[in-house]
């Protein structure tokens, strides 16, 4: 596994792509077609199944490296990752061993029927044998919290260049239920599809902004420039709900996430609609929170994400729905490369047949003569609880991943406020040891009331200036979070915001962000509470 | 009631009243005694100086024509009763401890330290006292170092192999302190050492003061990218991302610092390697060093204070954290205070 961990840290080394690309295909033809496979399944997000827990991890990591707790908790927010800090704590290796990735992952495998014990014994005799990053690599395997700073597109490209075969194809292939065991690296580069996974989505199709940010506005007439007629143009909402793929194929239905989650179990109400779907279909939509014909706020579907089990009453309260955008196989074929408006033609005659109206929709068209009606169209997005407008290119195939040029997102601006910084917590990953994470609040007379959490939005620069005014202000500290003198000013922006009884201020936000920093306001400029309840979508 | 300290913290810096004299201070004062020479320690402005004979001609390129003197290690002189003398700290070239006596007792100041003999610096030499101000920039066990021959031998290898693909290697790294540990370090069979104005400055001031150092050629207008390419160039921290570099085009650039242990902190700088090479103690030797003083209270300045002492009370020591306003490093560093 070393070649591995030197991989890794290799990878960590340089932020050039093609470096990256040459790195990758240096360790693909360094090592065996098992190592590979194994590679790539921990580079997709497929690690093994967890043996040993966190806890188990460092109680035994805090016995070997003979500190307290409390600086074993201090030192993990210096560095801002547990495998990490768990492996500069421990002590240097005394024995040597030269294992691959695939030994490696099999001895985990193995632990499966071990003994609370034995599987210490292992991970100790284990850690011995190991550098500083080979560790660190290790935990980061045996942990599942394997996430390498290099999107899979390199790796697509790295495995396209030494397979001759090209990127989508790669993709396309390396998506879905397969798991090393079962998947051979020869399958994956066979010069003809061998896979028989029923479950296999296609790789999504994302939109890129049409405004890079929210200070620069886009005109119709920039648009019309850029884009051409709108005639050649396809107008949807953009819904914020779950971007979905769903699959009917030989009786068997899958629904995935964007994320490549399985979600299938988490919403049921959908499985009749799907089962009824010819056999061979594959659509691309939105699940959303929907009721008596109206979608309902995000917050609703968040309700229903990360439950284990759905109670009827939740069910019943927030039920939702499929908004279909798109048809990807149709009979058992790939479609993909037929135009937009065809495959819209293909999904609006699929969805008529439904006898499920209710729960399969269709993603309704927007309908304008010119950019300038639809740029006054798109001021209703926040009424219709959709976040802008789709723009897709009515000859365009539907392709992978984010591209430029045929699908386009003109999203409405953020709603914003001016808020005070009052709690801040250390960051993680690039962010390690610095104040990055902020809770600010607003005005509710003269109490301040926190109201929203932000993690991005500065540049590295502000983020150390902030970091500095931190340690230098801090009023008090609990555990890691650090009370702080208020007296910075941000703006903060957020998508929308609706009612919470779980927060104090009473509302919660949806992607809160940092939109800048105010430096020309004194605290006292913020904004309140009340004029923050200003912004909640009326009732009715 | 008990008698005032020796030394104590004030809004200027560490104060010995009997003595009428301050060390390190951050706000200017009448008399001064300097631990080493990085700005946050010598700072601007004060009447009268003293230091190590080794930092004198680098103080007076730094802080220009000042009212300064140099004694020796473990040299005394005397102020109103209270005996004061300098001993090695191993940070930089001249970098001292500063011993306090009066009546019987005594306070260290550590200044900044590390206890690995870098083949450049006077060996830090531990100095037994009742009360030690110690920093602690480095103070928390995440934090342990390798010996420099391994961090070097990477280093070369690096070098070596940007030679081979015709690249230039670029090393950052403190002016004073770093950059002439790293030069005495490199394996120069493998091509020549070039410098930034600012480092190769502090190189000529430190000549000047009798220290030998491996030939480096400092780089201005007319040189050429040709001449420079597969060689090696020495820059501070201030001149990452400046069109400087860009004129060494194509290069690799290092970075020469403690904080590279860890992964986030060396993602920031976005180098293309992180050398763990610190002129601070590690955290077993910033407990190795208070431990060889046999003090019985111990003060901290500089970086993980709250923690350090914390972990230093648990296992018995009288350690308290100091207020101090040196800068932080971190962000000196990013600001590159050190030019």
């Amino acid at each position: 596994m070393k070649n591995f961990a030197n991989l890794f840290l290799a990878l960590d080394e340089t932020n050039k792509t093609n470096e990256r690309i040459k790195i990758l295909k240096e360790y693909l033809l360094q090592v065996s077609d098992d190592d590979k496979i194994n590679m790539l399944a921990l580079f997709t997000g497929r690690k093994p199944k967890r043996q040993i827990n966190s806890t188990q991890l460092k109680d035994w990591a805090l016995e070997q490296s003979k500190i307290p707790d409390w600086l074993f908790r201090e030192s993990y927010e210096v560095v801002g990752d547990l495998a990490e800090t768990i492996s500069l704590l421990l002590p240097l290796p005394t024995q040597h061993q030269d294992k691959s990735l695939s030994q490696w992952i099999t001895e985990i495998k193995d632990l499966k029927d071990k003994t609370e014990e034995e599987k210490k014994n292992w991970l100790l005799a284990a850690w011995d044998t190991m550098d500083q990053q080979e560790k660190f690599v290790f935990i980061k395997i045996l942990t599942g919290g394997f996430r390498v700073g290099v999107s899979q597109n390199l790796v697509v490209k790295a495995l396209a260049d030494i397979a001759q075969l090209d990127t989508a194809t790669i993709t396309h292939r390396i998506m879905g239920n397969w798991n090393p065991d079962e998947f051979t690296f020869q399958q994956l580069i066979a010069a003809e599809d061998a896979s028989t996974d029923n479950s296999r989505p296609y790789p999504f199709f994302l939109a890129y902004p049409i405004q890079e940010t929210s200070d620069l506005q886009k005109t119709a007439l920039e648009i019309e420039s850029s884009l051409g007629p709108i005639s050649q143009w396809q107008v949807e909402w953009k819904w914020d709900g779950i971007r979905a793929q769903i699959i009917h194929r030989k009786d068997e239905i899958f629904i995935w996430s964007r994320g490549e989650d399985l979600a299938t179990d988490k919403f049921p109400e959908l499985h009749r609609f799907i089962q009824n779907l010819p056999d061979g279909t594959v659509l691309d939509g939105e699940i959303l929170a929907f009721k008596n014909n109206q979608p309902l706020p995000f917050n609703i579907l968040q309700t229903r994400i990360g439950r284990k089990t759905l109670s009827k009453k939740l069910l019943q309260e927030n039920p939702v729905a499929f908004i279909a955008y798109d048809i990807l196989e149709l009979e058992g074929i790939d479609i993909r490369n037929k135009s937009q408006s065809d495959r819209r033609l293909l999904l609006e005659k699929l969805q008529e047949d439904s006898l499920h109206p209710e729960i399969f929709r269709i993603s309704e068209l927007v309908h304008a003569q010119s950019w300038d009606e639809l740029a006054f169209i798109r001021e209703q997005s926040r009424a219709k609880l959709a976040e802008g407008l789709m723009l897709k290119r009515k000859a365009a195939s539907y392709q992978v991943g984010r591209k430029r040029g045929d699908w386009w997102k003109w999203k409405i601006d953020p709603l914003a406020i001016d808020a005070v910084l009052i709690y801040a917590q250390k960051g993680h990953g690039r962010r390690a040891d610095l104040y990055t994470d902020y809770t600010f609040a607003v005005w509710d007379g003269d109490k301040l009331v926190p109201f929203a959490k932000a993690y991005s939005g500065l540049t590295d620069k502000e983020i150390n200036q902030v970091d500095h005014f931190i340690k230098k202000n801090t009023l008090e500290k609990f555990g890691p979070v650090r009370t702080v003198k208020p007296e910075l000013v941000f703006e903060i922006g957020f998508e929308g915001i609706n009612k919470s009884s779980r927060h104090k201020s009473g509302v919660a936000l949806r992607f809160p962000r940092i939109l800048r920093w105010r430096t020309d306001k004194k605290k006292e400029e913020a904004d309140s509470l009340e004029s923050l309840m200003l912004l909640l979508p009326k009732e009715g | 009631m008990s008698k005032k300290p020796l030394l104590e913290f004030n809004q200027f810096g560490i104060y010995c009243q009997q003595g009428d004299f301050y060390i390190d201070p951050w706000k200017p004062v009448n008399y001064a005694v300097i631990t080493h020479a990085h700005s946050d320690h010598a700072r601007w402005g004060n009447k009268h100086y003293l230091a190590h004979h080794l930092s004198k001609e680098i103080l007076k390129y730094r802080l220009g024509d000042i009212s300064l003197e140099t004694i020796a290690y473990n040299q005394t002189i005397i102020r109103n009763g209270v005996k004061i003398s300098l001993h090695p700290a191993g940070h930089i070239i001249g970098s001292a401890q500063v011993r306090v006596e009066y009546e019987g007792e005594v306070w260290v100041v550590s200044g900044d330290y590390k206890l690995e003999d870098d083949g450049i610096s006077t060996p830090f030499e531990p100095v037994k006292c009742h009360s030690f101000i110690s920093e602690c920039t480095f103070g928390m066990p995440v934090y342990t170092w390798k010996p420099q021959e391994e961090i070097f031998k990477g280093i070369n290898d690096w070098w070596h192999q940007n030679h081979q693909q015709g690249k230039t290697s670029v090393l950052v790294g403190y002016s004073l302190g770093k950059a002439q540990r790293i030069l005495q370090n490199l394996n120069l069979d493998i091509g020549k050492v070039y410098t930034h104005g600012v480092i190769q400055n502090t190189h000529d001031a430190l000549i000047k003061n009798g220290i030998s150092l491996k030939e480096t050629y400092k780089i201005t207008a007319s040189t050429t990218k040709e001449e420079i390419r597969g060689n090696l160039v020495l820059c501070p921290p201030s001149a990452v991302g400046t069109p400087w570099m860009k004129k060494l085009n194509p290069y690799s650039f290092g970075y020469c610092s403690g904080w590279m242990a860890i992964r986030g902190a060396k993602r920031r700088r976005a180098a293309d390697r992180g050398f763990v090479l610190s002129d601070h103690a590690d955290w077993h030797g910033l407990i190795q060093a208070i431990e060889a003083t046999s003090c019985e209270s111990v003060y901290l300045t500089h970086g993980y204070t709250a923690s350090f002492s914390r972990y230093l009370r648990e296992i018995g020591y009288d350690a308290h954290e100091a207020n101090t306003l040196y800068g932080d490093e971190s962000l000196e560093e990013e600001k590159g205070g050190e030019a």
